[in-house]
Parts: C-alpha cells; sequence; structure tokens
C-alpha cells in the first residue's frame, strides 16, 4: 500500500518541524459508495503540498483550498462533498457517496 | 492536533502500539488514548468496540458526538513452512492487507520461483523469527507439518502473544504436538490457544481451498467479539 497513515502523519510532523504550518484532514463520515474509509488522513502545508488521500482524488483540491484557510485562521472545518450538494457539478464524488471530512490545523 | 499529540501518536505507531484519538468535531477538542489505557477509559466499551473492528467511527456520549479514529498497526502474517498450502495462502493474505513472511530452513521449499514477491528466510525457526519483531498483530501460522520446525516457531508464537496461532495437522496430531510443547515448558493456556486442525471447516480439499479455510478463521478471529468466536468455529 502506498502512502500509509504512519508515513503521512510522520510527513506532517516533520514539515512542522521545518516550520511549515500544517493542516490534518480526515474523513470522519461516509455515506453511499464513498472511495476512502472513515479515519483516512490527508496532510497538507503551506506550500499547498499534500499527500494521503480523503477521496479517490475528486475532492483533494477542493480540501486542499480549505486547508489553506484553516492554517491561516487556526479554526477546524467540517466539509461535505456529494451528489446532493450543489458543488457536485464541480468537485462532487463521482462514485455517488457522500463524505464529511474534518480539517484542523496542527499545532 | 496539537503537536505534542501528532508526535505521541507518530511515536506509537512506530512501536506498533493501537491508539485511538478522540475529536469532538464540533468544537475541535481531541485526546489521545492508548490501549494499555482503554480499561480506565470512561468510553473503554466504545474504544474497545472500534479497535476490534479496526474501524473509525462516531459516537454520541453525553450529547457530543465524537469521531474516534482507529490507529491500529499493519495486521502481519507470518507462515512458518514453505508448502504448497503456503503457497496460496501468501498471496490471499497480501490481498487482505497483510504483510507477509514466509519461513522455511528447507531451501528447497523456500525458493524465490515458488514464492514470487514474498520475503522469505530460508533459516530455522530459532534463527529467524527472533529479528522479525512478530507481536500481538501478527497471525502465526505452522504448516511444515515437521515438529523440528513446527514446535519451536508455536513456542515463539506464544511468548509473543499473537492474536492467531494455527497449525496444520489431525486430531491424533495435534495432541501428541500438545505433549511435546508442553515437556518443553508450554502452559495448557497455550496450547489451548492453537488453531487445530487449522481453517475454519468448510470441507477445503485442495491446497487453496485450505488456505481460504484458514484465511477465514484467522479473519474471525481478528474480527468477531469473543462469544461469536465459537459460532465461526462451529
Amino acid at each position: 500500500m502506498l502512502d500509509r497513515d504512519e508515513d503521512i502523519l510522520k510527513a506532517a510532523e516533520d514539515w512542522q518541524k521545518a516550520g511549515h504550518g500544517v493542516a490534518l484532514a480526515t474523513v470522519v463520515e461516509t455515506w453511499g459508495s464513498a472511495p476512502r474509509p472513515a479515519g483516512s488522513n490527508l496532510v497538507i502545508n503551506d506550500d499547498g503540498t499534500f499527500l494521503g488521500s480523503v477521496s479517490g482524488g475528486c475532492v483533494e483540491g477542493a480540501v486542499v483550498a480549505e486547508a489553506m484557510d484553516v492554517i491561516e485562521s487556526g479554526k477546524p472545518r467540517m466539509l461535505e462533498f456529494g451528489v446532493a450538494d450543489e458543488t457536485a457539478w464541480n468537485v462532487g464524488l463521482s462514485c455517488g457517496g457522500t463524505i464529511r471530512v474534518f480539517v484542523e490545523k496542527v499545532g | 492536533m496539537k503537536s505534542g499529540t501528532l508526535k505521541e501518536l507518530n511515536v506509537e505507531r512506530a512501536a506498533r502500539r493501537p491508539v485511538i484519538v478522540v475529536t469532538d468535531t464540533a468544537n475541535g477538542e481531541q485526546r489521545l488514548v492508548k490501549a494499555a489505557d482503554f480499561a480506565a477509559d470512561p468510553l473503554n466499551a466504545e474504544l474497545s468496540k472500534q479497535l476490534r473492528m479496526g474501524k473509525s467511527g462516531n459516537v454520541e456520549v453525553g450529547g457530543k458526538k465524537l469521531f474516534l479514529n482507529v490507529y491500529a498497526p499493519t495486521a502481519r502474517m507470518v507462515i512458518v513452512g514453505a508448502v504448497h498450502i503456503s503457497q496460496a495462502l501468501a498471496p490471499l493474505a497480501r490481498s487482505l492487507g497483510y504483510d507477509v513472511t514466509v519461513v522455511d530452513p528447507r531451501t528447497a521449499f523456500a525458493s524465490p520461483e515458488r514464492f514470487p514477491d514474498v520475503p522469505l528466510i530460508a533459516e530455522w525457526p530459532d534463527v529467524a523469527l527472533p529479528p522479525l519483531n512478530i507481536d500481538h498483530y501478527t497471525a502465526f501460522v505452522a504448516v511444515t507439518h515437521d515438529p523440528k520446525i513446527d514446535d519451536p516457531a508455536l513456542l515463539h508464537a506464544f511468548a509473543r502473544d499473537c492474536f492467531y496461532i494455527g497449525a496444520l495437522g489431525s486430531r491424533k496430531t495435534h495432541a501428541k504436538r500438545g505433549d511435546r510443547l508442553k515437556a518443553q515448558g508450554a502452559a495448557d493456556a497455550d496450547i489451548a490457544r492453537i488453531h487445530a486442525p487449522i481453517g475454519l471447516s468448510i470441507g477445503a480439499v485442495s491446497p487453496s481451498e485450505i488456505a481460504v479455510a484458514i484465511m477465514a478463521e484467522i479473519t474471525a478471529t481478528l474480527r468477531l467479539p469473543k462469544e461469536h468466536k465459537q459460532e465461526a468455529a462451529e
């Protein structure tokens, strides 16, 4: 398996030690057919570099953008993606599932 | 997540010790609970259940919605015996996400031609096993059918508290094995931990079918609550 969680979380720790702002995104709930199970992590730094995944690549771009705000504000945020969502046309899950992603700042 | 929490999480993961991160998703409040501290935790029942299932999920406690993120070590499988069954079992276990290692001192059996892409150690158990750091998150399968190899391997598995220990052999063979292992210092409780005859009773005949029976038994041992395990075995 690529990008094991331990490597992802280790990268987050290393980024932070190197002085980066870092955010951690976690899938906390899924409905229907979702590509990544609850507990999956995506880590993002203030360069926009990211590791891991919360979907099959469908919504990572949007999560990274939100993560930038979270790194800036320090306030956690809950995101929801799915076919029922208006943004589905832009960043919805093509598999038809719905996911909730919790984004928090590290530090 | 606080830097300290992340650091602690990485330390526990590197040491292959399970932890659960509890997050109140309404306000971001968070704490890390080590498996060793579950018993004393107010969420003991919920934490234990999620860890057993190896699944993260939400619980509602006292009007709070909490997300329990389970970080369990990757399950491993050590197969002692590079036999025909193992040729079917190794790829099957890998498809279920296990890291697999095969040990057999008989180089004719432990050959890369027979086990492409599987880490192979052609050494006796006393040499091969200690460096593997076998732990509770390891399924241990002894299938050489040779007491010289299986017996010392099983003694090692007892000492490392593997969550599953299985050994090939009929009831008669197993009874004799029990006597031998006890003579070498194993307790009755250790012998009782061995699944033998190995695998769920599904009428398996071919090596591949036996591999399925073994894999199903390992999965049941890993996932079912204790009181249901008997049903699966029957």
